[in-house]
Parts: C-alpha cells; sequence; structure tokens
C-alpha cells in the first residue's frame, strides 16, 4: 500500500494527462485530429506545468505542419484563443498559467466565414 | 429530327419567357411593398384592407394597458402566451430596430427570424447578387432571384413574412464613409459578414456608436457565437486586438461550409438580438459559444471582459468617429472588404501558359505530363482527361512519379529527346499551380510551366462544358 501510494506520488509529479483540443482548422495542423489525450512530462526539477511549458510541447509533439499557423514568439498566434477548463487563458495568467492533472487545454482559431 | 427534340426545345423557351416574365412582376411587387410601407410609416391609417393584408392599426393604447393592436396580438399569440416575453417582451420588440450586415449564410436566417419575431425595422446591408452556388445554404433567397442583388431578394423575403414590420434595404457595400450613418440608424447590430476587416470595422463603428454587437461566424462545419460591446462586455478587439495573418482566414468559396452549419449560427444569432431587444435572459456577452457540427459538441466558454488598454472601447484611448473614418481596415488585417479570389503572380511570363495556348499543345500532340496540384477531393468534382493528380503538400514526395511519367511520353514520343518531355501545372484557379512550378524549377524540372488561371480560366476561355465551382 505503502509502496503504491509512493509510486502514484512519482508518477504525478513526473508525468500529467491532460487533452488537448484544437478547432476552428487548427486541427489541421496535427492530421486532422482534434482532440488528443496525452501524458507531459514534466521537465526534470520542475514542480509544475505551465501553459509556456505545455505549448511548446505541443509544438514539438502535436504539430506536423505549418507551426507559424499555431504559434507566434513563445505565444499562440493572433487570432487563436486559448481556453483551460473551458476559460479563456487571459483571465488565468496566459503562459503563467497553472496546470493541473485532467485539465481540457482547448485552441480555436477564431472564424471569419459566413 | 428528334420530334421529342423539339419539344423539349419549346418547353424551354416557354420557360425561359415565363422566367423572365416572373422576375420583372417580383421586381414590381417588391417596389410597390416598399412604397406601401414608406406609406404606412407616414400615415398609419391609411393602409387599404383587404382579405390578405388586413388593416394596421396605429401604435396607441389598446385600451388594455399596452400598444398592441388585435392583429398583433393574434399574429404574435405564441410570443405573448411565454411567461418570461408576453405582452412587453414583444412591445419592446415592436419598437426595435436591427441591422443584419450580410445576406448571406448567416444572414438568411437570422433575418427570416427578425422578420417573423416582428422586429420594428429591420436594415439589410449587402452589395452582392445571388449565385447558383449559394443557394445550398442562403436558404433566404430563392432561384428567381439569382443574378438579382441580395438586399432585394432578402427584403422581398421579410416583407412576404411580415407586411407589418419596415424593411431598409442598403444595396451597397458597408465601409468607413457610409458605416457610422447606417448603424446610428439602429438599436442592434447583426454581423454575418464572411471577413476579417468587415469584422474589425463592424465591432469599431459599434463602440463608436455605443451599439450592441451580435457576432456570428461558420465555416466548414464549425460555428462561433459571441455578443460584443453589450453591458460593458469586451468588443472584438478586446478579444483580437492583433489581426490573425490572412492565410489563416478560411473562406467558405475555399474550404467548403455544410449549409446547414451557418443556418444554425444564424438562428442563434437572430435570439440573442431579439433577447436584447425584448430585455429578456442573459445574452452571451463575456462567453462565446463554439459550434461542433461534425461532433455534435456545443461548448459555451467563458472569455475576457472589456480590456482597459483596447485601442477601440478601453479607457485612455476610445475610438473616435473620426479615428474610425480614417481606419483603414484593408491594411490592418492585409485583406479586401470585399474578398475577390487571390490572383497570385510568382512566375515570369515563359513560365506561363494561357489556356487557349494549352488546348494548341493538346490538338497539336504535343508529348507531355499534366500535373492537377489540387487536393484529392477537388479532383474527384471534376479533372481534366489524361492529368496526374499529385496535391501540392504530396509534390515533394511524388517527385519519383513525375520523373517516370516524363520519361514514358520521351519514350513513347520516340525521336525527340532534345527537348525533354513538357511538364504542365494546373489548379483551380492559378495560384497552387505557380506554386508548384516553383518549386519544380528548384527541384530542376526546368520545363514545368502554369496554366494561367487554372480549370476556372479552361472553362471560362477553352471548354464551357467543363463544371465550375
Amino acid at each position: 500500500m505503502l509502496l503504491f501510494l509512493l509510486v502514484s506520488k512519482l508518477c504525478r509529479f513526473s508525468d500529467m494527462k491532460l487533452t488537448v483540443e484544437f478547432g476552428g482548422g487548427l486541427e489541421l495542423l496535427c492530421n486532422s485530429v482534434k482532440i488528443h489525450n496525452v501524458n507531459v512530462e514534466l521537465q526534470s526539477g520542475a514542480e509544475k506545468l505551465t501553459m509556456k511549458d505545455l505549448l511548446s510541447w505541443i509544438r514539438t509533439n502535436l504539430i506536423k505542419e505549418r507551426p507559424e499557423m499555431f504559434m507566434k514568439g513563445d505565444t499562440v498566434r493572433p487570432g487563436v484563443l486559448a481556453l483551460v477548463n473551458d476559460c479563456d487563458w487571459e483571465l488565468s495568467g496566459q503562459l503563467d498559467t497553472t496546470l493541473e492533472e485532467k485539465d481540457v487545454v482547448v485552441f480555436i482559431s477564431t472564424l471569419h466565414g459566413g | 429530327m428528334d420530334p421529342d427534340c423539339g419539344e423539349a426545345s419549346r418547353i424551354l423557351l416557354q420557360l425561359e419567357t415565363l422566367k423572365s416574365t416572373k422576375t420583372e412582376i417580383e421586381r414590381q411587387i417588391s417596389a410597390l411593398e416598399a412604397q406601401l410601407q414608406e406609406i404606412n410609416l407616414q400615415h398609419p391609417n391609411a393602409t387599404v384592407p383587404n382579405g390578405s393584408c388586413p388593416p394596421v392599426i396605429p401604435s396607441v393604447d389598446s385600451g388594455y394597458g399596452h400598444d398592441l393592436s388585435p392583429q398583433m396580438i393574434y399574429r404574435y399569440s405564441r410570443h405573448l402566451l411565454l411567461p418570461a416575453f408576453g405582452v412587453q417582451g414583444q412591445s419592446k420588440l415592436l419598437k426595435s430596430s436591427v441591422l443584419v450586415v450580410g445576406a448571406g449564410g448567416l444572414g438568411s436566417p437570422a433575418l427570416l427570424y427578425l422578420a417573423a419575431c416582428g422586429v420594428g425595422r429591420l436594415g439589410i446591408v449587402d452589395h452582392d447578387v445571388v449565385e447558383l452556388n449559394n443557394m445550398h445554404r442562403q436558404i433566404i433567397h430563392t432561384e428567381g432571384f439569382i443574378g438579382q442583388p441580395k438586399v432585394r431578394s432578402a427584403a422581398t423575403a421579410c416583407r412576404s413574412i411580415n407586411s407589418t414590420i419596415q424593411v431598409v434595404e442598403y444595396q451597397e457595400p458597408l465601409r468607413t464613409s457610409n458605416a457610422l450613418e447606417i448603424l446610428s440608424k439602429y438599436d442592434i447590430i447583426v454581423d454575418a459578414t464572411d471577413n476579417a476587416p468587415s469584422r474589425y470595422m463592424i465591432s469599431d463603428c459599434c463602440v463608436v456608436l455605443g451599439k450592441p454587437l451580435v457576432s456570428g461566424a461558420a465555416v466548414g462545419l464549425e460555428g462561433q457565437l459571441t455578443v460584443f460591446n453589450y453591458n460593458d462586455g469586451p468588443c472584438y478587439r478586446c478579444l483580437f486586438p492583433t489581426p490573425p495573418p490572412a492565410t489563416a482566414c478560411q473562406r467558405c468559396s475555399d474550404s467548403g461550409v455544410l449549409g446547414v452549419v451557418p443556418g444554425v449560427i444564424g438562428c442563434l444569432q437572430a435570439l440573442e438580438a431579439i433577447k436584447i431587444a425584448s430585455e429578456i435572459g442573459e445574452a452571451l456577452s463575456e462567453r462565446m459559444l463554439l459550434f461542433d457540427a461534425l461532433s455534435g459538441r456545443i461548448r459555451i466558454v467563458k472569455i475576457r471582459g472589456r480590456s482597459l488598454q483596447c485601442v477601440a472601447c478601453g479607457e485612455n484611448a476610445p475610438f473616435s468617429k473620426q479615428q474610425f473614418q480614417e481606419f483603414d481596415y484593408e491594411k490592418f488585417t492585409q485583406s479586401p472588404l470585399t474578398p475577390l479570389p487571390l490572383k497570385l503572380k510568382l512566375l515570369r511570363a515563359d513560365s506561363r501558359i494561357n489556356t487557349k495556348e494549352y488546348k494548341e499543345k493538346l490538338v497539336s500532340g504535343e508529348a507531355h505530363v499534366l500535373i492537377d496540384v489540387r487536393p484529392e477531393h477537388h479532383f474527384k468534382i471534376v479533372s481534366l482527361p489524361n492529368s496526374l493528380n499529385i496535391p501540392l503538400p504530396s509534390l515533394e514526395s511524388r517527385l519519383p512519379e513525375i520523373s517516370s511519367a516524363l520519361k514514358e511520353k520521351e519514350e513513347h514520343q520516340g525521336t525527340d529527346s532534345g527537348s525533354g518531355g513538357r511538364l504542365y501545372v494546373i489548379c483551380r484557379r492559378g495560384n497552387d499551380s505557380q506554386r508548384a512550378v516553383q518549386f519544380l524549377h528548384k527541384m530542376g524540372f526546368t520545363s514545368a510551366r502554369d496554366i494561367i488561371g487554372g480549370l476556372e480560366g479552361w472553362a471560362h476561355d477553352v471548354d464551357p462544358n467543363v463544371p465550375t465551382y
């Protein structure tokens, strides 16, 4: 029992399960897959995962083409809304937003058509 | 001669004549309706009653403590039966005015519902004409109006649903020069346009005039909806201070759109406008509705509030009328207010041939390979005979295929080896074909040339039987 607790505690600190979703056309950059259930490894020594960390992880692991259509510098490109648990990341600290296990992070490209 | 054939052409001719007569009659009806409406508004008692159009009773107290006429009570009875809406809600709606910018996929259902529900004055702005490829989603228009202004078609439909409201037509593009004047005449603005510069311009104009804005968008199988500049909520620029790159803006004419998707969003836009006009419920301010038709999911997310640093509505520098009129929205967003198909010019003239020249090559039997770089689902709609479909993104990995196709042609031709087999590249409109030829030149395929204007050019100049889309 003690071992189990220890292992799960260790796992919690090294790995984080998240759901990452893309919409509004951004899914085209990830082989047209909209919903990704991912395990993001925390960098050694790090105790938390921020949106900044997640963005660079996504860029490396999920984006298959034209990364400039997703990011500009170290943040999302203009016209992309980032939502953490259905809430605009502007309200939670943008790049500094700290993520928790099982959070749902959505990236939506704004649409203009009609 | 086949007697059936003669009969068919006689019927076709008769249909043609009847259709043009019908169009003319519809135009006259529309004009007369507009005239009558003007008279009714000036002299509410002057309406002549007849069987189908009962008298419009002027807006005075009915003796029941409200100003709804017996006519109105009957017409809107199902609204009046709603405890949350009732006489009060309908009264406010009848006194309100809504402007819908764009009579397309979003504007069609929005206008139909706004006219039906009894918005007192309904304005429609659009500069476009009705086309056959609009019909699958722009449900306010009927086939008889193809080739005619969308505004006239939409206004006719609105008047035929509800002859008791005022419908105002603005058959012109919305610009900084006319936007202030037009928008200032309405209480609520509905953005049903299809491009980024219009969206920034309409939002800024609403900020300057202090009008709530119901904003909807739809492309492909997704839609988005929110309310801007309402109850101290954010404006479009609070949410998107920097415009997206022009390449990130998908358009229905390129990416496609399932007709019912803008239909759903347009209906929801009408709903938000009705809620604001009648002052019921909670408008979708500081929230955004995201509609994913394919997975059948609707998500409502919380978005940021008004930004104090906003260039348009912020504390320090709210936009003035003059600033608005001088702002260049096309430059700001790097896209035109009235989008036309992109026409790139990447290649020198000697790397291109026009469709008629290519036709001559075909007739003369010149050995060549024709590569079609459109996506596979475009190729399935229509393609030229003997063309090889290699979509632009996969061009690099499929270069060996091109080499072997060229070799085969040369061998087939036999003698001529000096010039090498010609390589022609075609796409839908002649932009991607230029990108492809640029790349092919770099990779050593120096004979590659693009066909100017693509399949659309071919259909226009060489073979009108080739369908366009």
